[in-house]
C-alpha cells in the first residue's frame, strides 16, 4: 500500500470531469441557473417603463443598459459559484487532492460561464431589439458580451474565492469586483455604441479580447491563492 | 536534526514536531509532537474544544502552523505538498457529498479527480460498507449514518496510504462501526496509517493502535 504508484488523471481529463459534474448539478437545480437570466431580462425591461417608450430615446441608451444589466446579472450569479462547494466540504477535498487547484477552479468558472454568461449572450439580441437596437448590431453585441462576460466570470471568481468564507459576503463581493470590471464595461458598451453608428469596432473588440486572455491566463492562480486562504480559516 | 539521530528505525512516515497553534487569543496547541509509523492507528483524544480538529487540519495542510514542523517521509511540509496530498485521504466533520448527486456520482467525481476508477469498483466498495442499496439514490435521501458510510467509502477508494479522519464514526450504528473497524484493520495490515480525532476509541488494545491525549 505504501506510496502505491497511482496513475493520476491528466489535466484535460480533470477539466472535463469538473465540467460534467457542474453541468449535471446545474441540471438538477436549473431554477437557480435561470435566475441571473431572468434578472437580466427584467432589469432591461424596467428602462422603457422608467425613461420613455420612444424607441429613439431607448436606442441611444441601449448599449449601456444592456451592458450594465449583464454586469449585474453576472455578479448575481457569482453567489452560487463556490459557496455550495465550500459549505459541503467538496472544496476542502479539492484543495487536498494533490491536483492543481487553479485548474479545478478554472474548470468551475468555465462551467459557470456556460451556465450564466452564455445565456446572456444569446438573450441580449432579443432584449436589444426590444430597446430599438438595429439588427445589424447583433453580431457585435453578441461578440462583446461573449468576450466581456468571460472576463467578468474570471474576475468575479477571484472575488468569490476571496469572500466565500465571509458570511453574507455578497455586498463585499460587489464592492470588490465592480470597480475592477469597469474597463470591461467601458470597452464593451463603447464597441456596441460604435457599431450602432456604423463605425469600426476593431479597437474595443481587440482590447476586450486582450483583457479576456489576460484574466484567463493569470486569474486561475489568483483564484487558487484566494481559495486556499478562504479554506484555511 | 537531533530528532533524526534519536529516532529508532524504521523511520516514521509522518511526524509532528512541537506544533503550536493559536486561534485568536487562545493558545490552542501547545507543542504537540507525535510520530506515526507504517501500519499504525493514532487516535487523538481530549475534551471538546481542545484542538483535535485543528491538529488534524494542521497536519493535512488546511491550517498553517504558527511554529513547529510537520514532516512527511523525511520532507518538511509544505515542500512536496502535492505528493503528500496524493497520499492523503481526509475526512472532515462534513462529508463532502453533494445532496443533488447520487452516492455513486458523488464517489465517481470525488475519486476520479485523483485516479481512474470503474463503476464496478465503486459499487464493490459501497457493498463493503453495506450501503450498495443507496448507490443510485440522491444523497439528500440518505440518513446521516448512510451519508457517513458513503463518505468513508470515498476514503477507502482514494487508495491513499494516510487517512486523516475527524470523528469518522459519527452517526454510525454498531454494525457500521464494526464494518469500518474491519476496514481500518485491513488498511493497517497493508501498511497504511490512520490519524483520527475520536471520542469513542476504535480497535482498542490491538497492536499498532495508540492514543494521543491533548490537554
Amino acid at each position: 500500500m505504501q506510496s502505491s504508484v497511482q496513475t493520476t488523471p491528466g489535466l484535460g481529463k480533470i477539466l472535463m470531469l469538473v465540467l460534467t459534474r457542474d453541468l449535471r448539478l446545474a441540471v438538477r437545480h436549473w431554477d437557480q441557473v435561470l435566475q441571473p437570466l431572468i434578472f437580466f431580462v427584467i432589469v432591461t425591461t424596467l428602462f422603457p417603463l422608467a425613461i420613455s417608450p420612444a424607441l429613439d430615446e431607448l436606442r441611444k441608451i441601449s448599449p449601456g443598459v444592456l451592458w450594465v444589466a449583464a454586469m449585474l446579472a453576472s455578479l448575481l450569479a457569482l453567489e452560487s459559484l463556490f459557496r455550495p462547494d465550500v459549505e459541503d466540504g467538496t472544496m476542502e477535498q479539492w484543495v487536498l487532492s494533490g491536483q492543481p487547484l487553479s485548474l479545478l477552479l478554472l474548470a468551475k468558472t468555465l462551467a459557470h460561464w456556460l451556465l450564466t454568461g452564455l445565456p446572456l449572450v444569446l438573450m441580449a439580441p432579443i432584449v436589444g431589439t426590444a430597446l430599438g437596437m438595429p439588427q445589424s448590431v447583433w453580431p457585435v453585441l453578441a461578440a462583446t458580451l461573449a468576450l466581456g462576460t468571460g472576463s467578468l466570470s474570471v474576475l468575479g471568481a477571484i472575488g468569490a474565492a476571496l469572500t466565500v468564507s465571509v458570511r453574507r459576503g455578497n455586498v463585499l463581493l460587489a464592492l470588490l469586483v465592480l470597480p475592477l470590471e469597469m474597463p470591461v464595461l467601458i470597452f464593451g458598451a463603447r464597441a456596441v455604441d460604435l457599431a450602432m453608428h456604423g463605425e469600426p469596432v476593431a479597437g474595443p473588440l481587440n482590447l476586450l479580447t486582450a483583457l479576456l486572455l489576460f484574466f484567463v491566463s493569470l486569474g486561475p492562480f489568483a483564484m487558487a491563492a484566494a481559495m486556499r486562504i478562504s479554506v484555511e480559516s | 536534526m537531533l530528532a533524526q539521530v534519536a529516532a529508532t528505525s524504521p523511520q516514521p512516515q509522518l511526524e509532528a514536531r512541537a506544533v503550536h497553534l493559536w486561534r485568536g487569543e487562545k493558545h490552542l496547541l501547545r507543542g504537540v509532537s507525535f510520530a506515526l509509523y507504517s501500519g499504525e492507528l493514532l487516535q487523538v483524544v481530549g475534551p471538546n474544544g481542545v484542538g483535535k480538529t485543528s491538529l488534524l487540519r494542521c497536519v493535512a495542510g488546511l491550517l498553517p502552523t504558527e511554529s513547529g514542523e510537520i514532516v512527511w517521509q523525511g520532507q518538511q511540509l509544505p515542500d512536496g505538498r502535492d505528493e503528500f496530498h496524493r497520499e492523503l485521504a481526509y475526512l472532515a466533520h462534513v462529508n463532502g457529498l453533494k445532496a443533488e448527486l447520487t452516492a455513486l456520482e458523488n464517489l465517481r467525481f470525488g475519486v476520479a479527480v485523483r485516479r481512474a476508477v470503474t463503476t464496478q469498483e465503486l459499487r464493490e466498495t459501497l457493498q463493503l460498507l453495506q450501503v450498495e442499496a443507496c448507490a443510485d439514490l440522491p444523497v439528500r435521501a440518505l440518513s446521516a449514518g448512510q451519508k457517513r458510510r458513503v463518505a468513508l467509502a470515498r476514503i477507502m477508494l482514494t487508495r491513499a496510504s494516510l487517512w486523516i479522519l475527524d470523528e469518522p464514526i459519527t452517526n454510525l450504528d454498531k454494525a457500521g462501526i464494526a464494518l469500518f473497524e474491519a476496514r481500518i484493520a485491513e488498511h493497517m495490515r497493508t501498511g497504511g496509517m490512520i490519524l483520527t480525532a475520536a471520542h469513542q476509541l476504535l480497535l482498542q488494545g490491538q497492536p499498532g493502535v495508540r492514543t494521543l491525549e491533548l490537554r
